[in-house]
């Protein structure tokens, strides 16, 4: 039996009648990583589990590198946090550990500070799709994707900001979920964006999304912006049934800049979900087009603060012989931050810098208002919205990093979702021409992500699309 | 040419939570550099602010006693810039909605009574201390993330008196408040001061500067004292002042420019995202009102009014907060109406002992507690004892821990009043001194004054000078 | 939006990155495009649309006034790319 190619759910079992220990689960995976990873580069700093204290017992989680593990290193894939150690767990670290899971010591791949779309921005180098290696696997969570893709993961955690864990999840052929902004503490994640930032769970299938979302969920004493609500048992909502649920079609993401393929791809999806008793009826987001610009702003002003700690005083890079205070903080920086990080903090300087606040980021505000009233008025009709994850399958590796909005636009159709707070899957609803995967996408009211799991959860058991692998 | 100051302060005090603005770590004063650090006040990336709730409290109250209007929505800004004691390189604080504004406090300059305005008070994070060697500094970041209030008055200050009399009064009333320690040497409270000068008769402002680093009331009264003569000399000589921030140095009683060119700062500020807003409900704001005690102008005037005191002397008691507390339940212990004895006793020997000691006047222990000191004082009010041997014996207690009315009865100090011995002893004295004696009859009533001297010296300091006058003249007078 | 070399090197300066001539002018020019698309914005007629600094309908989050264990000094310093003694250090600092 190959155990890495196992669900959590079917670990659980296999385990519960002693088939197999947590050791025999931990050394698949490692063997696993050593066999594949050279080739899908999903993770960072990989030296095997060997000399590792002894690893607690528990279905093994992979990790994004900009969660923090205590006593594992942690550096957002980028030089400016080289070595950086931290004395704490995030939140869901503790809580993954308190739920009978074990958080790999190694961590997983992504653009820097999650700045990005394809995994590329890593000073690690970029990550291979493991469809086809000539593709990126979305970003920024991409090293997360690629590995459960590739069964080098049972299962991960990754981030998402403007689409980090969906358009990866959409691009590698797994399952996805951002959940509600809220929903789960944001403690240990290293801030990119911090009104839309959102840890989420990265599985081979719905029923695991449910599993892990279950784990990480919840009110937090340390982040101020953990709602404090009761989690129900998501794997509870895994009906089967989705009889009457009245699903909204954006007519805004089915015009400008999707591919004709996936258009079909997705038509047969709702068509499916419409089969097995969705009523679905075309609906407006009006100011679908703006959330782009929106999120660019936003999304880089707060990056710029956030950012700012990086400045070799307390952790990570610090250029050497510098003249005074302010050199050492200049070139640190420099060499410390990519290109992409560089731009995002440029760009949202300038966004905040003087004169220029109320024409940029106030502005961004009040239109970010507008697009979640877009959301609120579709969800007093509407149980759900069903809209493509991307506007394209997986791209070629450097076909967008010469220009920063075209890559900017692959995120078109998952930046509303974390504009608005709202919960929203992706999951895998077919394949191009090409063979590469293509992500269905579903939008919930806020906290609503049992309805989210049950929708997908009923399309994943009616539909193949979850079951296939990248031969590897 | 005469010129008028015009004066801003920008006060602030560090509020005395057990623990930080935003994380639970301590915020006392003076432990080992970085060990009252975790992720949050040092900045580490991943980690998040939770507001606490005491401080908050604490800066509604300070708005409310200051007389300033309480927002029902406040929320908190980053104001972005680099700085190696700023652990995020942003400042938790708050922009455009501070929590109270648009309040004042009455100060009492050479007899009259001045409104200075309050335009706003509002919470931030503190930051890190750096200590200069000579080829880096060092930081540490204990102090980071302690809760500070920022209190900035209107430029309605126009002496360096009236600045110092605002600060005394400002800190009065905040340690009633019990929410600073307001001690400047602690850095528990700062202050900064913006100074321009015009000439006597015109509106137009004058361009000001900025005063940093006084370390004491009277540092700013002789900061500002320093920058006002310098600016009048400036502009006789035709000389532009230039927009600046000055450091105090207090050991040279002189300021000098700041080394480091500011600018005109870009702060970037913009709404707090890792702290959801806050809204304070009327009941709430009314709520804390109720729990601002008297402050201290109110208790000044009730004492004038309920025991009779001076406007001096009430003022003197009601300073401090605690010892305004002890001094008011000993008057009320005191047995008979006239409580001036009490308050003497108070502002004279307790306060001389406390301030000769060098402890607050509270904490000053009087064996025997209260009902000693009590009645310590109705036995010299009585005549019992003389007042001079009542204020020794009051310190012979406190230094030998012993009760005052233990120590007058083994040393016998009732005053002798039975006017028979008493004349015993006078007809000795008056024997005794024939110079004298012969002098008051000769008409220098003064003279009786030497032999009354001469008398208590006999009796061992016991006799009650008053009984013994009258006795003297009696028996010189008779014989 | 004309956004120039000048203004791109003023708020490098801000945010504290050495950028040089080259980087300057790749970067102003990538920030024009970027800007000129973001610029669709001011299409909106926003005055009186309220500005959503927060998206979830939450306030009035506190934590009581209790301690809680802070670090131990080796944790606080392990990752410091320059420790003197007790203290993280800094080229002088001139004030």
């Amino acid at each position: 039996m190959e155990i890495y190619k196992l669900t959590s759910h079917e670990l659980s079992v296999k385990l519960n009648e002693k088939a197999f220990t947590h050791t025999d689960v931990v050394a698949a995976i490692e063997s696993r990583i050593k066999s594949i990873d050279p080739k899908v580069k999903a993770y960072v700093r990989f030296n095997g589990f060997a000399g590792q204290n002894e690893l607690p017992a528990g279905i093994p989680v992979s990790i994004k590198d900009n969660i923090c593990t205590k006593g594992v290193l942690t550096e957002c894939c980028s030089k400016i946090l080289q070595g950086f150690n931290p004395p704490y767990n995030a939140t869901v670290i503790d809580k993954l550990s308190g739920a009978g899971f074990m958080a790999l010591p190694v961590k997983t791949n992504m653009d820097e500070f999650a700045f990005g779309s394809s995994t590329e921005n890593s000073c690690f180098g970029r990550t291979n799709n493991p469809w086809d290696t000539d593709c990126v696997p979305g970003g920024s969570s991409g090293g997360s994707a690629a590995a459960v893709a590739a069964d080098e993961a049972i299962m991960a955690l990754g981030s998402d900001t403007g689409g980090s864990i969906r358009q990866p999840a959409s691009f590698c052929g797994v399952v996805g979920m951002k959940p509600t902004y809220g929903r789960v503490s944001r403690y240990g994640l290293i801030a990119f964006a911090s009104s839309l930032d959102q840890i989420g769970p990265i599985t081979k299938d719905t029923r695991d999304s449910a599993i892990l979302l279950n784990a990480i969920s919840g009110y937090d004493p340390l982040d101020s912006t953990s709602v404090n609500a009761e989690v129900p048992d998501y794997t509870k909502s895994l009906t089967g049934d989705i009889k009457g649920i009245k699903v909204g079609i954006p007519k805004e993401y089915f015009v400008s800049g999707i591919d004709p393929e996936i258009k079909n791809i997705i038509e047969e999806a709702v068509n499916k979900l419409r089969a097995i008793g969705a009523a679905n009826k075309e609906v407006s987001l009006p100011h679908t087009e703006y959330a782009v610009p929106v999120y660019y702003i936003i999304a880089t002003a707060e990056a710029s603060s956030n950012l700012a700690r990086f400045d070799g005083v307390q952790y990570g890079w610090r250029s050497n012989g510098p003249e005074g205070l302010i050199d050492l903080y200049k070139r640190t920086r420099e060499e410390g931050f990519g290109e992409e990080a560089k731009r995002r903090i440029i760009l949202g300087t300038f966004a905040l810098s003087h004169g220029y606040y109320d024409a940029y980021y106030l502005r961004a505000l009040k239109v970010r208002t507008l697009i979640k009233n877009d959301f609120d008025n579709v969800f007093k009709e509407f149980d759900c919205i069903v809209t493509p994850t991307s506007p394209t399958a997986a791209f070629k590796a450097g076909e967008k990093t010469t220009d920063p909005l075209k890559m900017y636009l692959s995120d078109i159709f998952t930046i509303s979702a974390n504009l608005a707070g709202i919960p929203a899957i992706s999951i895998p609803c077919g394949f191009t021409k090409a063979g590469l995967p293509v992500g269905l996408q579903i939008l919930a009211k806020p906290f609503d992500e049992g309805l989210l799991l049950r929708i997908a959860h009923a399309y994943e058991q009616n539909t193949p699309w979850h079951k296939m692998r990248p031969e590897i | 040419m005469e010129y008028v100051a015009v004066i801003g302060l920008e006060v602030h005090l560090h509020l005395k939570t057990k623990t930080k603005a935003f994380c639970g770590c301590s915020t006392e004063f003076g432990s080992q550099p970085n060990t009252q650090v975790c992720p949050v006040c040092l900045g580490f990336p991943g980690s998040l602010p939770v507001l606490n709730k005491k401080a908050f409290d604490y800066a509604i109250k300070t708005g409310l006693a200051l007389n300033c209007k309480v927002q029902n929505f406040t929320k908190f800004d980053r104001k972005n810039y680099f700085y190696p004691d700023l652990p995020k390189n942003y400042q938790i604080s708050q922009y455009d909605l501070p929590l109270a504004t648009k309040g004042y406090l009455d100060i009492e300059v050479e007899g009259k009574i001045k409104r200075i305005g309050i335009t706003r008070v509002h919470m931030e994070e503190d930051a890190g201390k750096l200590i200069h060697k000579e080829n880096c500094s060092l930081v540490d970041f204990n102090r980071a993330g302690v809760p500070l209030l920022e209190i900035v008055s209107e430029p309605d200050i126009n002496s360096p008196l009236e600045a110092y009399e605002y600060l005394s009064t400002l800190k009065s009333i905040l340690e009633y408040l019990e929410v600073s320690d307001c001690d400047m040497e602690k850095g528990s409270l700062r202050c900064d001061a913006n100074v321009s000068i015009r000439p006597k008769g015109e509106t137009t402002l004058g361009t000001k500067t900025e005063l940093k680093n006084m370390n004491s009331f009277k540092g700013v009264r002789d900061a500002l004292d320093y920058e006002i003569k310098r600016q009048s000399e400036a502009l006789n000589r035709n000389e532009k002042i230039s927009q600046e921030t000055r450091l105090w140095d207090a050991k040279t009683m002189v300021s000098v420019p700041m080394r480091t060119k500011e600018g005109a700062q870009d702060y970037r500020y913009f709404p707090e995202p890792d702290l959801p807003p806050f809204l304070v409900s009327d009941e709430q704001i009314l709520g804390l009102k109720n729990e601002i005690p008297e402050l201290p102008t109110e208790k000044m005037l009730r004492f004038i009014k309920e025991y009779g005191l001076s406007e001096y002397d009430a003022k003197v008691l009601t300073s401090d907060k605690k010892f305004a507390y002890i001094t008011e339940e000993r008057i009320k212990k005191y047995p008979s109406a006239n409580k001036k004895p009490v308050v003497n006793w108070s502002i004279g020997p307790v306060l001389e002992t406390a301030a000769a000691s060098k402890m607050e006047p509270a904490d000053l222990i009087i064996p025997g507690g209260d009902d000693e000191f009590i009645k310590l004082i109705k036995l010299a009010e009585d005549g019992q004892i003389s007042n001079l041997v009542a204020k020794s014996v009051f310190n012979e207690s406190l230094k030998a821990n012993k009760l005052a009315t233990q120590i007058i009865r083994e040393k016998n100090l009732f005053q002798i009043s039975d006017e028979s011995s008493l004349e015993k002893l006078a007809d000795e004295v008056i024997k005794g001194n024939p110079g004298p004696v012969q002098d008051f009859k000769s008409g220098k009533t003064n003279a009786i004054m030497f032999l009354v001297g001469q008398l208590m010296k006999k009796s061992g300091g016991k006799a009650n000078p008053k009984v013994v006058q009258d006795v003297l003249r009696r028996r010189l007078t008779d014989v | 939006m004309d956004i120039t070399k000048n203004t791109v090197k003023h708020v490098s300066h801000l945010a504290r990155i050495d950028l040089c001539d080259k980087e300057l002018d790749k970067l102003a020019v990538q920030l024009k495009s970027i800007l000129d698309f973001i610029d669709k914005l001011k299409e909106l007629d926003v005055k009186d649309v309220n500005a959503a600094s927060h998206i979830l309908p939450l306030n009035n989050v506190f934590r009581e006034d209790t301690l809680s264990e802070s670090l131990p000094l080796e944790e606080t310093l392990k990752n410091a790319p320059q420790k003197n003694d007790k203290f993280f250090g800094v080229p002088k600092v001139i004030e």
